[in-house]
């Protein structure tokens, strides 16, 4: 299936997500993704099928996972992480457009946990840390109807900085 | 003057890309009702299928969580902001999920069944 969306992110940030995911292991890592949207959809995006705008990662807030009662197989980033993440974005001219969690010793495709409590629009880093190692990383957006989620093309693109 | 709805980032593109609505409304309940009465498509996001506002939806009268008050039966008054905040959560698969797929897809082995299948691997 094509992917229908695209995720720009730069060399480096791509590295710190998987480094995050690295340091907290055995343990799920959690941060946001801040970023913007690009307009439209360009003529060689519509030409690669992709139906909704690129999205493009400019910072990364990381983020306490807190879900101490089970951190190797959960994340959960409050509401009021949420807020600061927001606020954090808005300081910079940004919003908050996604979310990036690892999952140990496990691949990087979502979970029917992750799906259940995902919303829309955002999207979702997945980076997989076997033996502590970072592995795969693949980026995933909620459908409308909640059934499943769509793939999302990570582009590396040197444009994209810290 | 009407209760004032914030509509979070992530429910915008159901909203017709608003960030607010304004209803009047007695309580967060009411308000909510009104929300998703004209924007159907937020229905499913914000509630389960029998009608329970989803775990990860947290809503606020002005800055108290309903939680703390009387959920959804919190009374509101005119000029009240109501805030819908998402939290955020997710993990691996636990093992009611690899069961589950394993019992939805019986040709696949176990292993299978847990996911353990290469991704896409970006270049780094």
């Amino acid at each position: 299936m094509a992917d229908a969306s695209a995720l720009w992110i730069s060399g480096h940030l791509a590295e710190k997500i998987r480094a995050h995911g690295a340091e907290t292991y055995p343990f799920e890592c959690c941060g946001a993704l801040l970023g913007r949207d690009s307009g439209a959809v360009s003529e060689s995006d519509r030409g690669r099928g992709l139906k909704t705008p690129a999205r493009e990662i400019l910072q990364l807030f990381p983020l306490v996972n807190r879900r101490d009662d089970s951190p190797r197989n959960r994340f959960s980033v409050t509401a009021q992480d949420v807020l600061e993440a927001e606020k954090a974005a808005r300081e910079q001219g940004l919003e908050v457009v996604g979310w990036y969690h690892s999952h140990p010793d496990h691949p990087a495709r979502p979970s029917e946990y992750d799906r259940d409590h995902a919303w829309p629009w955002y999207s979702y880093i997945i980076v997989s840390v076997q033996n502590g190692a970072p592995q795969d990383m693949t980026s995933w957006r909620l459908n409308d109807d909640r059934a499943e989620f769509s793939p999302e093309g990570i582009e590396i693109r040197h444009r994209a900085t810290a | 003057m009407p209760v004032k709805v914030m509509i979070p980032s992530p429910l915008r593109p159901y909203a017709g890309k608003r960030d607010s609505a304004e209803f009047s409304a007695r309580t967060v309940g009411e308000a909510l009702g009104h929300l998703t009465t004209e924007f159907g498509e937020l229905r499913k996001h914000l509630f389960t299928e029998d009608g329970k506002l989803r775990s990860f939806v947290n809503v606020y009268v002005n800055d108290e969580d309903i939680r703390y008050l009387a959920k959804e039966n919190t009374p509101t008054k005119d000029g009240d902001t109501i805030s819908i905040i998402p939290s955020i959560a997710g993990g691996i698969p636990s093992i009611a999920d690899a069961m589950r797929s394993k019992f939805c897809h019986s040709e696949r082995s176990a292993e299978s069944a847990l996911g353990f299948v290469s991704d896409n691997r970006i270049g780094s």
